[in-house]
């Protein structure tokens, strides 16, 4: 395809629309990194295969029972799989430097992706759509679109004012708030740290899972998607301001639509050097990310 | 109430606490006093569960609590305020409060935590003007009320306060002083550390000096305040003089 094509307001529109859906993804991939990162400091490179894991449980559990259970139980089983790597990997280390924890992130993460190429396969796999077909689409401002993406927006949204409700108004939010603002601190007040950041680790898998479960019938699953998934969710994350999840969203949505719109003008071999492309950019020229301040970055120790 | 027994502690291999005594009984405030580096801030951490203790011993209401993890140590009733008063600074001020009784949840209501909130507030008024306004917006000596009206949520029996006056006008400094003094009078036990020995001695009933990692003087408020090494090393008072 060739750029004239930009000027065409329904295509436009219809590749923005599946821009807004990838990036839908990518937001909640980064939010889940946001999660941990506030109250550890470390970068959780797993996440992507907590994504992977929800959506292979789902799929496999969804031959047995209603989809809406499969989902529930996968995101249950994702929740607990994240209490446990962070109680065995995380845990008990003592006084471990953040760059030593995000490097057992890394070992963790190719650990699960092998362990569910022997769990599975290498195949590719697919939940079915929420409601409706395969084929069966709605239009969404004049562009056709499946109904997944209807389920992928609302997913973002239930999981952002979820999560807002959660951290301002449960006293357990607000001790994890708490923990990642001055954890000694915290410690003083009687909040059991430990216990927060176990709980953090098993928030960020409950929320990458269901990422996966929502998304598998459109781009569906593969034993290995977490990697390139964990590297545009962290994109993203740069790109909003790290530890800021609003502010993922917008970066998470901006990421999706310039891929897709890449993908319009005819680059789609491209597609995955934009989102790099933007993170180098907002790295050398905005390391504390779009909406992020200069002033809370320079407290971070990443 | 709380009595320390030979207690070394320290950070990797530097020993800061070279074998400190020392014990605050009910109802008291206690000042320890000392310069710079003495292990002060050590002491308390070391009580309070955040610096571990290699060796001696601590004890709470007779029960030994030395490397009790901090979260139990503050349940037990033995808060402390911590140096640089270590607010919430992206929390509101309630929350930050709030937060302060979560040593105490499932152990009260809802109305028993709110019934202290008033209490705080009762103390130091300005943290009901300004309970919606996120704590790292408050002034020093604001945050520094708010940090002790935090440790006081969680109902202790015993408050260690570290450095109260550091980076404080006079003036708020004054205000704290006497809210410590106003606590003591409701039955509160209070150990104080500071750099400002003079107003920290003016409201102790007794007081230690802490010198390199070990208690050198120990007596009465009154005994260290005439006292001449206290004197000339911490009240800035220089008696013998060079034409002497």
């Amino acid at each position: 395809m060739d750029p004239a094509l930009l000027l065409d307001p329904a295509l436009l529109w219809k590749f923005c629309l599946a821009g807004l859906a990838v990036g839908s993804i990518y937001a909640i991939v980064a939010i889940g990194f946001n999660i941990i990162y506030n109250t550890t400091g470390i970068i959780n490179f797993a996440q992507g295969e907590f994504v992977v894991l929800g959506a292979m449980t789902a799929i496999s559990l969804a031959g047995h029972m209603p989809l809406a259970a499969a989902v529930a139980l996968a995101v249950l089983a994702t929740m607990l799989a994240g209490a446990l790597i962070e109680i065995v990997f995380i845990r008990w280390l003592k006084d471990a430097s953040v760059l030593r924890l995000v490097i057992i992130t890394i070992g963790v993460s190719i650990l699960m992706r092998e362990g569910m190429l022997h769990a599975w396969d290498e195949k590719m796999h697919a939940l079915p759509h929420f409601s409706g077909t395969e084929t069966s689409s709605i239009a969404i401002l004049g562009a056709s679109c499946p109904p997944q993406y209807l389920w992928v927006f609302g997913t973002l949204a239930v999981i952002v004012a979820g999560l807002s409700l959660f951290f301002k108004l449960t006293v357990t939010g607000r001790a994890m708030r708490a923990c990642a603002a001055n954890r000694t601190a915290a410690r003083l007040c009687g909040i059991n740290a430990k216990a927060m950041v176990t709980l953090s680790f098993m928030l960020s898998a409950g929320i990458g899972a269901l990422a996966g479960c929502v998304t598998s019938p459109i781009t569906q699953t593969q034993y290995d998607m977490g990697a390139p998934l964990a590297i545009k969710g962290f994109t993203v994350a740069i790109v909003g301001g790290l530890g800021n999840s609003v502010a993922a969203v917008g970066a998470g949505l901006l990421v999706g639509v310039l891929e897709s719109l890449s993908v319009m003008i005819g680059c789609s071999t491209y597609q995955d050097g934009v989102a790099v492309a933007i993170l180098m950019a907002i790295l050398v020229c905005k390391p504390s990310g779009l909406f992020g301040s200069a002033e809370a970055a320079a407290l971070k120790e990443f | 109430m709380l009595r320390v027994l030979n207690l070394e502690a320290g950070y990797g291999n530097l020993r800061v606490l070279k074998g400190v005594s020392m014990h605050v009984s009910p109802g008291e405030i206690v000042a320890l006093i000392g310069a710079n580096g003495a292990g002060k801030t050590t002491l308390l951490g070391a009580i309070a569960g955040v610096v571990r203790a290699t060796d001696g011993e601590i004890a709470f209401d007779g029960r030994t609590i030395r490397n009790a993890p901090a979260e139990k140590i503050v349940s037990l009733g033995c808060a402390l305020v911590p140096e640089g008063r270590q607010i919430f600074a992206p929390l509101s001020v309630q929350e930050n409060l709030m937060l302060g009784a979560y040593a105490r949840r499932g152990r009260e209501g809802r109305a028993a935590a709110h019934a202290r909130l008033e209490e705080v507030r009762g103390l130091f008024g300005v943290l009901g003007e300004r309970q919606r306004q996120l704590a790292g917006t408050l002034s020093g000596g604001e945050q520094q009320m708010l940090a002790i009206g935090r440790a006081l949520m969680s109902a202790p029996r015993c408050i260690m306060m570290d450095e109260p006056s550091m980076g404080i006008a006079p003036k708020v400094v004054k205000e704290i002083f006497g809210a410590v003094v106003r606590l003591r009078g409701k039955g509160l036990t209070v150990l104080l550390v500071e750099q400002n020995a003079k107003a920290a001695l003016a409201i102790a009933d007794r007081g230690y000096v802490l010198e390199a990692g070990r208690i050198v003087i120990e007596g009465s408020a009154r005994d260290l305040l005439d006292n001449r090494d206290v004197q000339r090393a911490y009240l800035g008072k220089e008696y013998r003089r060079i034409d002497e």
